[in-house]
């Protein structure tokens, strides 16, 4: 029989380890923001989702391979809330305050919208909270300020102009005229900003016969078209993405646009699949990144990718892979941290100064936190042009340009370093 | 030369497209006095039944020719089965309500639809390409158009040239404008106005439905695909006057126009020339460029 003061002591070492097993158990609770409707979900927000529910499936089975091998964050499991970025601004800047002050989340990564990243830096610098932007390319935002808690773990909408341009010039190297058709906000505008700036730095005499600006979202492009028919432009840039490059890619593909002009479609690869036999070969598509068709063949990139395909039926397009990445960044970062911190949960302090500067492998291949003093990432980018064979899309001409060649250096600004040349790498 | 012959011809076949997404919104309010949110829902919807069920008949190896019939059926069906449902079930107990708590109405039902077409439809795009290209395209001042665009405006002429037909020169026609003029002395009349309520709104609907349908070979269907649209809608039918046929014709031509001008010639000025448009009409005529007179009731 087992005497009362027994269970008595039982009940003690039960009662005393409880809050240590608890702790050890605590899981990591991360905010995931990323567009679930509107016409961003289909390209960018669905995918991103995607590789949310992979990764951190993965993580806390402790299946991935590699630097990323340990369960979950450094043994904790991710507890992940997903929240949809679509609506205004304020309503983001809201639901960020809601995920940190209901939600109670560790971490906060997502946005796709530059525009929603810009409001959120300076929330999430208030409020202390771990923040890491997957997506979203404006420059300004390490820039324009320096920031403690922010991160970005892709690059820059810079890398994917100075890249297109590096490539235009070097695939087409007697180009004289470019001409743009781009959505009209800071994206577009930015985008198409740095290509032309970019054009005349590499060649002086380039002409620009038109660049157009329509509406985000507006859906129907004839006139537009028929503009850059006439321009007769040797190269046509766009940054269109999501349902706008698509119905783009669908009303000029009848007219012969991307076969008269080269065009180059800075995030076309989110359509190439889908829209196999709607693009025309020698288009030149880029993936804002070493990501999708363009993935290094790595240890990550085959378990992502593989998994990716077998759990989804579908192939991972770059939006997934950046925030496969800005995942496995974070996670390595807190590891770092625990470890410097004895094994401990780290701080958010801890995890951002582990964060800082790091040099890290992912599906992408490398990613350096080497701008926006050690917060904002730099990567290779790559280009090339697409050839159709068996009714899918294969890529040749392939360029790779190094994160140096294409990014500007730590101290300077974007712009500033494109007027200089391309000086200072 | 060639270059205003594509201004022309850009302009024309913008007009046409916004032609018949407003013609509907134009006359529900005419005939029910209700600024129907719910048109934008009725161009989503027909744009997904007609990519849905268009992309299954090419699927399944049936004639692409016939696929413009399956365009055209999916946007009557959408209508036939939806807009009734809405009418009678919902907008009927509202008519006696003032015309601000319809609109809001019509808007929240706008809101419920656009995350009905998510259930069904989930958010990724679909796609069907054929329709558009399949008839080839023909040229313009040098510039190749695909000859599918002659569809849509053929399909607004016919619209709203039968429209104006079915008004003026019809029995049921006159017996609506009467309805137009006066639902109560109409009532009275013995003329049954709730049924024709019913119709106007369900042939309202088509005609946005149609217009979803139409387009849908020429766009990614996504959500959110009838809120520009609805936006651009009303700055059509408010530039020509809301209730009126001609009036959203008008305005359709105008805005088409003035919007081929500025890509051709201004690009800068594109984003906001629709909107400058309607703010120089409503300047100087408040009403739009064709109100219609309201009779003074004693």
């Amino acid at each position: 029989m087992i005497s009362i003061r027994k269970v008595a002591l039982a009940g003690a070492v039960a009662l005393a380890l409880a809050p240590a097993a608890g702790i050890a158990q605590q899981s990591v609770k991360i905010g995931f923001v990323t567009f679930l409707s509107g016409p961003a979900a289909a390209p960018f927000g669905v995918p991103a989702k995607n590789a949310v529910e992979l990764v951190v499936d993965e993580l806390n089975s402790g299946k991935a391979p590699g630097a990323y091998k340990t369960k979950g964050f450094g043994g904790a499991a991710i507890e992940p809330v997903i929240i949809d970025e679509a609506g205004s601004t304020t309503v983001q800047v809201t639901e960020f305050r809601n995920l940190v002050q209901r939600h109670n989340v560790d971490i906060v990564i997502g946005y796709v919208s530059s525009g929603n990243c810009l409001a959120i830096a300076p929330v999430a610098e208030e409020l202390k909270k771990l923040t890491n932007f997957f997506d979203c390319g404006t420059p300004r935002i390490f820039e324009d300020n320096d920031y403690k808690y922010v991160f970005r773990t892709s690059p820059t909408a810079t890398m994917d102009s100075v890249g297109a341009a590096l490539y235009v010039k070097e695939m087409k190297p007697g180009v004289k005229s470019i001409a743009g058709i781009n959505q009209n906000y800071a994206w577009g505008q930015d985008s198409w900003g740095d290509f032309e700036a970019s054009m005349k730095q590499l060649v002086p005499s380039i002409e620009v016969k038109t660049s157009q600006m329509p509406k985000l979202f507006a859906g129907q492009y004839n006139a537009e078209i028929s503009a850059l028919l006439s321009a007769s432009a040797d190269v046509i840039h766009s940054s269109f993405f999501d349902g706008d490059l698509e119905a783009l890619i669908l009303q000029a593909g009848p007219r012969g646009l991307m076969k008269k002009s080269l065009t180059i479609l800075t995030t076309g690869e989110t359509a190439m699949h889908k829209l196999a036999a709607q693009i025309p070969d020698g288009t030149v598509l880029g993936a804002r990144g070493p990501f999708g068709v363009y993935a290094p063949s790595n240890e990550y990139n085959k378990w992502y990718s593989g998994g990716y395909q077998k759990r989804f039926k579908e192939m991972p397009n770059y939006a997934s892979y950046q925030m496969a990445q800005a995942i496995l960044g974070v996670k390595l970062a807190w590891e770092k941290a625990q470890q410097a911190n004895g094994g401990k949960r780290p701080t958010n302090e801890q995890v951002a100064a582990a964060l800082e500067n790091m040099t890290y492998e992912g599906p992408g291949g490398t990613v350096k936190m080497a701008n926006g003093k050690g917060h904002q990432a730099v990567m290779e980018t790559v280009y090339g042009q697409t050839k159709r064979q068996g009714g899918k899309i294969t890529m040749v001409n392939v360029k790779r340009y190094p994160a140096e060649k294409v990014n500007p250096p730590a101290n300077m600004k974007s712009a500033d370093w494109i007027k200089s040349g391309f000086k200072g790498n | 030369m060639d270059q205003i012959l594509a201004i022309l011809a850009d302009g024309i076949i913008y007009s046409a497209w916004l032609f018949i997404a407003a013609v509907g919104l134009t006359l529900i309010y005419g005939v029910m006095k209700i600024v129907n949110v719910t048109h934008g829902s009725f161009y989503a919807l027909g744009a997904y039944a007609g990519v849905s069920l268009t992309g299954t008949w090419i699927a399944r190896g049936l004639p692409v020719e016939w696929s413009y019939a399956v365009l055209a059926l999916s946007a009557v069906a959408v209508a036939v089965i939806v807009a009734p449902l809405i009418e009678r079930g919902i907008l009927r107990f509202m008519y006696a309500r003032d015309e601000v708590v319809i609109l809001l109405i019509t808007y929240a039902l706008f809101l419920i639809l656009e995350d009905v077409i998510k259930l069904i439809w989930g958010v990724n795009p679909y796609f069907v390409a054929e329709p558009y290209a399949l008839l080839g395209s023909f040229d313009i001042g040098g510039l190749p158009y695909p000859t599918y665009n002659l569809i849509l405006v053929a399909l607004a002429v016919v619209s709203g040239g039968g429209l104006a037909w079915m008004l003026q020169s019809t029995r049921v026609g006159k017996l609506l404008v009467s309805v137009i003029h006066d639902p109560e002395v109409s009532r009275a009349m013995g003329i049954n106005v709730n049924r024709y309520y019913l119709v106007t709104f369900t042939f309202g609907s088509m005609l946005a439905a149609l217009g979803g349908s139409f387009t849908s070979p020429t766009v990614s269907v996504v959500p959110g695909l009838g809120v520009e649209v609805i936006v651009l809608s009303f700055a059509v039918v408010v530039i020509g006057g809301l209730g009126s046929l001609p009036g959203a014709a008008l305005g359709a031509l105008i805005v088409g126009i003035v919007r081929s001008i500025c890509v051709h010639k201004a690009p800068e000025l594109e984003l906001f020339v629709i909107y400058f448009v309607m703010a120089m009409v409503l300047a100087f005529r408040p009403r739009g460029l064709f109100s219609l007179a309201e009779p003074r009731k004693i």
